[in-house]
């Protein structure tokens, strides 16, 4: 894998939610209840025996408490970071029905995979040696989990990546304040420890190597290949200097450089959570005025309350209920002509302009489903997505798929439990027990 | 307002809270602090022919984040000129006439007692408190616990001080011993006043694993210490209570032994204490806990509408039975308040693994565990796991059988009700 550069715009961001030091995660975890059949535990995609990991860091055996994670998620270091823990595990603990502070679990979960991976402990060996090989399209999160299960239980393993690093969206996405480029990768070294995962850099399946070489060429198939590009809308002016996809921009203040110093304010198109992260990115580069417009109301926007909450508190404003008809400038943009729209997202005839010198457009990305499904045949596809049983098994035989491409794009942590989940059927599909 | 005041043994203080002999006593410059604070009264660090101590002296239990639950030390009695500590009795007297000022004596021959009692009375003492207690070091010399352990011993020793005071004596007793009873009668015997309990429990406080040595650590060894703090407030309860509720034992008592609220002394008091004494728990947190000790105390009186601290003295006593005694057709069962209840499920995982296998996970997703009344045998362990106050309590059942002990069953045959949980 290509090394990162030293010099990244994303190490400007401090951790939202910092380390532990051994005594504040003492303290925490000597809160948690030990709860029987934990809600939490539940909550986890990864179903990660929370309330087990916990008490062992309050016993002081971080090792096993590393252990425990990593036996359900062998992301769950940076998923103790990207896992948006409110609306999961932490939004599950029953203290939250006693009145009383939720512990806090990402920030334990953190505390003891730092621990193990700082130390290098080592807990998974290969398989004895199946002689079968799975080869796997994607080197993010998804692709990740699946090929280290499949090494686990004995099967060989090629990753092929389009980037010149795995990691996903982990190394070029995920908003720096909260996991950057550098842990992402020395969380793919770590779980690449097990040895002998073949890993493919800068090969896109598809262009560089056929579907069908692919297949040949291995016993079966994993797709975890994401999501493709930012989309675009096509509104007059949208190729202004100024004017960036979200996904691209991020990728690129993450594993290297941009400049907004000349930025003086900004706005961001869209109303998920890629559109809140690149506000709280924009005002932690310092630009002062940053706006979020997005087409319904604050009600409707999918991005979690938490965050924008965030964001506001970091001095986010919004415009609800407009969408932009023209960007307007000379060579460069300087201001957005927005229509408003009513609640039911249509018109109502009037127009306001907001001044933006820098516009992220965060309205989406394609989805690869379509693509795949058309070159390969019993390959299912809907509405973009691949379209899996609940084992993760496509319609192709030795086909299998996880993650963004066939979940139509959730979280990490989804994608590492699909991730082996796929590995199991895979193995099963191989003829394992 | 209720009448705080205490006398113990013919020993009067302002309240019933007193420093028992420990570092909090040391001196007279701090127990004129801590009498500004509030404290009733103290009994002095013990006197003797000063020694010199150890370092390090002290271990401690940390549990799940609480600090200090369990303590022990390995210090001796005084290591200060005698000169000097009867000096600063004399003055502590001057100032705090009010205050008890009881002085914890620990010496060998028939003639040391004699000189250090004349000492100390001379000095102002309100009694005397005769430390037969010490469970390391001082028994190594034949003194402490060594003394307290031989209720002959003790009631020679206590009839000479006897012979010598003019002030009201205490004998400060071990819990090293099988049966507090034999100890608390020898110390009667030989005229004492009244009793105090518990001096510490012979301990390891725990062994530093990377080192492997035991704590406290002095050098490359240790030895026993002795046990106090929070954690040994149980066994001190038993034996004061065990000394309050024996037919022949008529003396008052000073209990001592994990006090750290005024909760913990009125449990003190209601099992017969006169006065309670404190020192772990000032260690840890200082002379200011008393403001608290005196306001609780004083509400729960009013609160229960007691006039007087005496008459609260002994109340729960007779509630200490024998097993033999007990009503068997008593019952009670678990239940949960679907209202309060958060779905942890710690009292299912208790109930099946450490109890009767009758709390059984929600039939719907409440998580609200249900209780299998029919086989619940009322144990509160479910009650003790639960996180929520309230939640779970016990109710009693009736379940039409008159009340029968296992005396009631043996000598007149009366019936008990069906077991339950025996599957
Ligand atoms: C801006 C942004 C912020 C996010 N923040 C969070 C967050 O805070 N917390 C969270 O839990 N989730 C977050 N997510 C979502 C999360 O990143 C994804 O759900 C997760 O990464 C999905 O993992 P994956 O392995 O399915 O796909 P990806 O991580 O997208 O990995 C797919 C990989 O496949 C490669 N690939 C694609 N096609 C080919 C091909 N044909 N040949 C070879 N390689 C190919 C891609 O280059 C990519 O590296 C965020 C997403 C975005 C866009
Ligand atoms: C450091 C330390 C020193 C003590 N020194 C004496 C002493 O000199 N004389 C004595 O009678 N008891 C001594 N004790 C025992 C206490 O007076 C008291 O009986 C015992 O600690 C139990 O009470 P607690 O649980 O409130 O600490 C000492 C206890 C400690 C912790
Ligand atoms: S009281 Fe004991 S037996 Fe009854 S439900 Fe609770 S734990 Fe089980």
């Amino acid at each position: 894998m290509k090394e990162l550069p030293r010099q990244r715009t994303e190490t400007l961001f401090t951790d939202r939610k910092g380390a532990y030091t051994r005594q504040q995660a003492l303290v925490e975890a000597h809160r948690c209840l030990f709860c029987e059949d934990a809600p939490c535990t539940r909550a986890c995609p990864t179903h990660i025996d929370i309330a087990g990991f916990i008490r062992k860091i309050a016993t002081g055996n971080l090792r096993g408490s590393a252990g425990t994670i990593f036996e359900s998620n062998i992301l769950g270091r940076s998923c103790a970071r990207t896992c948006p823990v409110e609306v999961l595990c932490v939004g599950d603990c029953v203290y939250n029905e006693l009145g009383v502070p939720p512990i806090q679990i990402g920030k334990l979960q953190r505390h003891a995979t730092d621990a193990a991976i700082e130390a290098e402990w080592s807990y998974f060996e290969a398989g004895a040696p199946t002689g079968r090989s799975v080869g796997l399209v994607g080197g993010g999160p998804a692709s990740l989990a699946c090929a280290h299960e499949l090494r686990r239980l004995g099967h060989a393993a090629t990753i092929y990546e389009r980037h010149e690093r795995l990691g996903g969206l982990n190394t070029h996405g995920v908003a720096p304040y909260k996991l950057k480029a550098d842990i992402a990768v020395e969380e793919v070294d770590w779980v690449l420890s097990i040895g002998e995962i073949d890993v493919r850099t800068g090969v896109e399946v598809g262009k560089d190597l056929g579907w069908e070489e692919l297949e040949s060429a291995h016993d079966a198939v994993f797709l975890g290949v994401g999501l493709g590009a930012d989309h675009r809308l096509s509104t007059p002016g949208e190729d202004l200097e100024g004017i960036v996809g979200a996904v691209d921009w991020i990728e690129r203040m993450k594993t290297g450089q941009v400049d907004v110093s000349e930025v003086r304010s900004a706005a961001v198109i869209g109303g998920g959570n890629t559109a809140i992260d690149g506000v709280r990115e924009l005002l932690g580069l310092g630009i002062e005025r940053v706006t979020l417009i997005y087409r319904g109301d604050d009600s409707g926007r999918s991005g979690y309350d938490h965050e924008w909450d965030r964001a506001k508190r970091e001095g986010a404003s919004a415009l609800w209920r407009a969408v932009p008809v023209e960007y307007e400038g000379t060579g460069r943009v300087e201001r957005i002509r927005c229509a408003r729209l009513d609640g039911d997202k249509r018109p109502t005839g009037e127009e306001i302009t907001v001044d933006a010198d820098f516009v992220l457009l965060a309205v989406g990305q394609a989805k690869l489903g379509d693509a795949i499904a058309a070159a390969l045949s019993g390959v299912e596809s809907e509405g973009g997505r691949l379209v899996v049983d609940e084992s993760g098994a496509l319609g192709r035989p030795g086909w299998f798929a996880g993650g963004d491409a066939s979940n139509g794009a959730k979280e990490v942590v989804n994608a590492v439990a699909e991730g082996k989940r796929a590995a199991r059927a895979i193995h099963e599909h191989l003829g394992g027990a | 307002m209720p009448d705080l005041t205490a006398n113990c043994a013919g020993i009067e203080s302002p309240n019933p809270f007193w420093l028992a002999s420990a570092p909090p006593t040391n001196s007279g410059e701090q127990i004129m602090r801590a009498f500004d604070h509030g404290w009733g009264g103290a009994v002095w660090k013990t006197l003797g022919t000063p020694i010199q101590n150890v370092s390090s002296r002290f271990g401690a239990i940390h549990h799940q984040g609480s600090r200090g639950v369990g303590f022990n030390n390995i210090e001796l009695i005084t290591d200060r000129p005698l000169d000097v500590n009867f000096r600063e009795i004399e003055e502590v007297k001057k100032h705090y006439p009010e205050h008890a000022v009881i002085v914890s004596l620990m010496v060998e021959t028939k003639e040391e007692w004699k000189e250090i009692i004349a000492r100390s009375i001379d000095a102002g003492a309100d009694g005397l408190e005769l430390n037969f207690g010490c469970p390391h070091g001082m028994c190594e010399r034949g003194m402490g616990s060594a003394v307290g352990q031989e209720p002959a011993v003790n009631e020679r020793i206590t009839s000479w001080v006897k012979e010598y005071s003019t002030v009201p004596v205490l004998v400060k007793l071990t819990p090293n011993v099988a049966d507090i009873v034999p100890h608390g009668l020898a110390a009667q015997k030989g005229g004492a006043d009244g009793v105090s309990l518990i001096n510490t429990i012979k301990s390891i406080i725990g062994v530093d694993i990377d080192r492997m040595v035991i704590e406290p650590r002095v050098g490359g060894l240790s030895t026993n210490g002795g046990y106090c703090g929070a954690a040994v407030r149980p066994i001190a309860l038993h034996m004061v209570a065990g000394l309050a509720r024996d037919p022949a034992f008529q003396l008052p008592i000073s209990g001592i032994g994990g006090v750290t609220n005024w909760r913990d002394a009125v449990e003190f008091i209601l099992l017969g204490s006169s006065s309670v004494q404190v020192c772990t728990e000032v260690m840890l947190r200082g002379y200011r806990i008393v403001e608290d000790m005196i306001e609780g105390l004083e509400s729960y009186l009013r609160e229960k509408k007691v006039d007087s601290v005496a008459a609260l003295v002994g109340a729960a006593v007779p509630t200490f039975s024998e097993w033999g005694d007990l009503d068997l057709n008593h019952e009670t069962v678990a239940k949960i308040d679907p209202e309060t209840c958060i779905g942890c499920y710690k009292c299912m995982v208790a109930c099946h693994d450490g109890a009767h296998q009758c709390i059984f996970p929600a039939r719907d997703d409440s998580r609200v565990p249900i209780v299998d009344e029919a086989e619940c045998v009322g144990c509160n362990l479910c009650e003790i796991v639960c996180p929520v106050e309230g939640c779970i309590t016990m109710v009693e059942v009736d379940n039409g059988f008159t009340p029968a002990s296992w005396n009631d069953h043996v000598g007149d045959g009366k019936t008990l009700r069906p077991k339950k949980g025996a599957h």
